[in-house]
């Protein structure tokens, strides 16, 4: 982190490249402004009796939101971190292929996953009907339909935010700092315990971040298990109340919320300095168990995959092929394909955008910049729907005022809305998702040491030369990884899209929402299924590319 | 030659014009596979182009109120009639004067100003699993709260929007206070915690972890259709009374619609009979035209007095609902 001190008045592509660095700035924090502006503005005429309705109810759902995020990140992060462990440092049978199919549970979104998981485990399901025919009872059965069941489903798809970070840490930390450890009379677990986790730590801390944001701002897995959280106010108050107002207000705490996470998470994390060698890679030598251990370490992570993945995407292949002959028609082609473009085209904004964000941050130390930085990352923290509504509201104003200029000007007005336009629903994905990849991108630029920065500097390579030849080379597996995270994000994305689409760009998603939007789930695996398949297609890529090189 | 070229490119020129000038937007909350059998017919019989965005209701009239006046939309159809009297509310919506339509839709399922027009009914009643209950067991929603139904009760979460409507109608009906004691009467009797939707609820009243059910009555024909074997079957509740709680999907004209007479064709063409088959019969909904028949499945349930409380102050009444139900502990 000690490069971005370095005075770099003297080289002279620094200029335009901070230019970039705040065009990315405006880009992403902005429109984010504009959300809250709106959000705001709108919540100051929302009316006190409403107010004080919401005021009542608002102990039980902090509570009930409390728990879930608790639940949520303590068991996202012991799955992400153990397995993530388990992969880099033993040789067990499967572990060549468990080590990227563990991402998999990623492609699942958690609403679909949830679906499931009621659908196999409440009282109707075929489990507990097995259960009642055996003559067990079903009556000692863990209700599914509650806050457990909420966090085991968004546990289950969030967890790979915190396994590919921990795994890209594990991997680049190297055998040497754990042999350090160990020569200096650590046994393995206490190495772990002492040395390992600590120094993944900012890895570890972005991974839970963005797990506990998305915990925060999710809405359709919680509606599923009809579990009570803030978000739940945020709806109650739009759609049930009428009032935008109130749930502009109560988006707006949780933009504070995940701002105070968001300090809290920095702070820890300033404190240490965390510059790895690239070099020191785990596959140089894994432990290789044996026996009992062998097989309980494949089976553990089988058994997270089987119930993140296989058995729901099971479930949705029995589903889709049963509706399959009435529904799949030729538009889908055009719903995998809008899926795949505005993913790719969001992914590749976002990582542009973030990547000048974190570099920016890096090189100008002020408190403004590095503030201004982290609230452009805030966006995550909101509901979908209701950031939509945000970016939506000021975009048609905006334009409406172009327009009536025009119509004065010249006589003419633009024929199409801007805010039906793609540009902006990439914008809003950036504005979502910014995130996503700020956590990626940032992590992966801890990886450069000051000393690289100031070697190339001395062999006269600065400027765009060093972020082209020296960031960029070392920089590609994070990129690459946070790129695969928006871009899957982006196709689970519903809200969003459905709100700011131009005419003709349904995808995915928003067939998934046409099913499910009137409780007709089973006719949403089809595109469920679907939407997975595509977001296999980057992990495959991953994968490929990991064969070659770490990413 | 250039007779034959001069026919066909006027023919082309024709077509483009007819493609280019006659076209009607739509934001739709009803779902695409709902309106998009109904769109087809018409773009067939005319050559009207019909161009829609569905989404959720909520957000598409906060779309529709952010645009303005230059909005593309011309229509707004929507479900539930709490979102259509917000519209109204908002100003989102113009009038319509039509003979046609005052004609098709009976006046109950209509707004008096002709902003909106219901297009199908959704009736929501008590659903009972035939090997647990009797007929005769059964009679309004209120009889549900008496303590023999007391662990035997499945209902949907008191967040969506049907139930709100209905909790809405019973305030119009008896008050808000008799209502909150019937919404608590409910929930003292629930064998589960509130379902996330009449699907899920209709399946645990099938496998026997309740008896009886509030739920939309197209669930009911939908679920049949797939599991014949389910032992359940539709009681129409109040009958004695006020008659079973209705609710509509509807239409109605923006206040900026660019394709003002267009628009109001297509609403007309949507009451009439061909297009009210398709729009109610897709989803086994009944008919807002009377004088269609239901879908064969639907008709067989019988005929049954609707409620008549005025849907504008159902949907005025919704945030009363909403507050009720919360306070009575209904999630």
């Amino acid at each position: 982190m000690a490069e971005a001190a370095i005075s770099c008045r003297a080289a002279p592509g620094w200029r335009a490249n901070r230019w970039f660095g705040w065009a990315a700035l405006a880009l992403a924090a902005l429109p984010l402004l504009a959300v809250l502006a709106t959000l705001l503005e709108a919540g100051a005429e929302s009316d006190s009796e409403v107010r004080s309705h919401l005021a009542t109810l608002l102990p039980e759902l902090l509570a009930n939101t409390a728990c879930l995020a608790a639940g949520v990140g303590v068991t996202a992060l012991t799955l992400g971190t153990g397995l993530a462990w388990l992969v880099s440092q033993y040789e067990f049978p499967g572990r060549r292929w468990l080590d990227w199919a563990l991402v998999l549970p990623l492609a699942v979104p958690a609403y679909v996953l949830g679906f499931v998981l009621i659908g196999l485990l409440d009282f109707s399901g075929p489990l507990q009907t097995a259960l009642r025919e055996w003559g067990l009872g079903s009556g000692w059965f863990p209700a599914v339909r509650s806050g457990g069941g909420a966090a085991l489903a968004l546990s289950l798809s969030l967890y790979p935010y915190v396994y590919l970070l921990a795994r890209n840490a594990f991997q680049t930390q190297g055998r040497r700092l754990l042999e350090a450890a160990r020569s200096l009379g650590d046994t393995r677990r206490a190495a772990f315990f002492r040395v390992v986790l600590p120094m993944a730590r900012p890895w570890l801390g972005s991974g839970l971040l963005l797990v506990l944001m998305e915990t925060l701002a999710d809405f359709g897995t919680v509606a599923i298990f009809n579990y009570d959280t803030f978000t739940t106010a945020i709806y109650k108050a739009w759609y049930g109340l009428f009032s935008l107002g109130a749930a502009g207000e109560l988006a707006s705490c949780l933009v504070l919320l995940a701002l105070l996470l968001l300090a809290i998470e920095q702070r820890q994390r300033s404190r240490q300095r965390y510059a790895f060698n690239a070099r020191g890679r785990a596959a140089d030598g894994r432990t290789a168990l044996r026996g009992p251990a062998a097989w309980t370490a494949c089976v553990a992570c089988l058994l997270v995959l089987a119930a993140g993945f296989l058995v729901p995407v099971g479930q949705l292949l029995l589903w889709a092929l049963q509706v399959a002959a009435e529904d799949l028609d030729e538009r889908y082609v055009d719903y995998f394909l809008n899926s795949l473009a505005l993913g790719g085209l969001g992914a590749a904004l976002t990582i542009a955008v973030t990547l000048l964000l974190a570099v920016a941050r890096r090189r100008s130390r002020g408190p403004a910049v590095t503030w201004a930085v982290r609230f452009a990352t805030l966006g995550y923290a909101i509901p979908g729907t209701v950031l939509a509504v945000g970016i939506a509201t000021p975009l048609a104003w905006l334009q409406n005022r172009l327009a009536d200029w025009t119509q004065a000007a010249f006589g003419w007005e633009p024929p199409t809305l801007l805010g039906n336009s793609l540009a902006v629903l990439v914008l809003a994905y950036l504005v979502r998702f910014a995130a996503v990849g700020y956590g990626a991108v940032d992590s992966a630029l801890e990886r450069i040491t000051p000393s690289m920065a100031e070697a190339s500097r001395s062999l006269g390579v600065s400027g765009f030369a060093m972020v082209r030849r020296l960031h960029l080379p070392l920089l590609r597996g994070g990129l690459f990884s946070g790129a695969l995270l928006v871009f899957v994000d982006i196709m689970k994305e519903m809200p969003i899209t459905l709100m700011v689409r131009p005419f003709g760009w349904d995808n995915l998603a928003v067939r998934i929402f046409e099913m499910a939007a009137e409780g007709q789930w089973q006719r949403a695996a089809l595109p469920s299924v679907a939407l997975v398949l595509l977001g296999l297609v980057p992990v495959a890529l991953m994968v490929r590319a990991g064969e070659q090189k770490s990413w | 030659m250039l007779k034959h070229c001069c026919v066909v490119l006027s023919g082309w020129i024709l077509l483009a014009a007819t493609a280019w000038g006659e076209e009607v937007v739509v934001y739709s909350a009803r779902n695409e596979q709902l309106i998009k059998p109904v769109f087809d017919a018409y773009t067939k019989k005319t050559g009207v182009k019909v161009k829609y965005v569905t989404g959720e209701a909520g957000a598409l009239m906060q779309r529709l109120k952010a645009e303005g006046a230059k909005t593309q939309a011309d229509l707004l159809i929507t479900v539930d009639a709490g979102n259509l009297w917000f519209s109204k509310q908002e100003s989102l919506l113009q009038p319509v004067k039509s003979a046609v339509l005052e004609q098709n839709i009976p006046a109950h399922l209509r707004d008096g100003e002709g902003q909106w027009f219901g297009m199908s009914v959704r009736a929501r009643t008590i659903v009972y699993n035939k090997n647990k209950v009797q007929p005769s067991d059964l009679s309004t929603y209120q009889a549900l709260t008496d303590a023999k139904w007391k662990g035997r009760l499945c209902l949907l979460s008191g967040k969506k929007v049907y139930n709100r409507s209905l909790v809405a109608m019973l305030i119009a009906q008896y008050g808000a206070a008799a209502t909150k004691e019937m919404v608590k009467g409910w929930v003292a009797n629930l064998a589960a915690p509130p379902f996330a939707s009449d699907e899920q609820a209709l399946k645990a009243l099938a496998a026997g972890q309740c008896d009886a059910a509030i739920a939309n009555s197209y669930y009911l024909g939908r679920e049949l259709k797939h599991h014949s074997d389910w032992p359940l079957n539709i009681f129409w509740a109040d009958q004695a009374s006020g008659g079973t709680h209705v609710n509509i999907s509807g239409v109605g004209l923006t206040r900026h619609a660019k394709h003002a007479k267009a628009a109001q064709e297509l609403m007309e063409w949507m009451s009439g009979a061909e297009a009210q088959a398709l729009f109610a019969n897709v989803n086994m909904e009944f008919p807002a035209n009377a004088a269609v028949a239901p879908a064969p499945e639907v008709a067989a349930w019988g005929t049954f007095k609707q409620s008549t409380v005025d849907l504008n102050k159902v949907g005025e009444l919704q945030p009363d609902a909403v507050k009720l139900m919360d306070e009575a502990g209904y999630k």
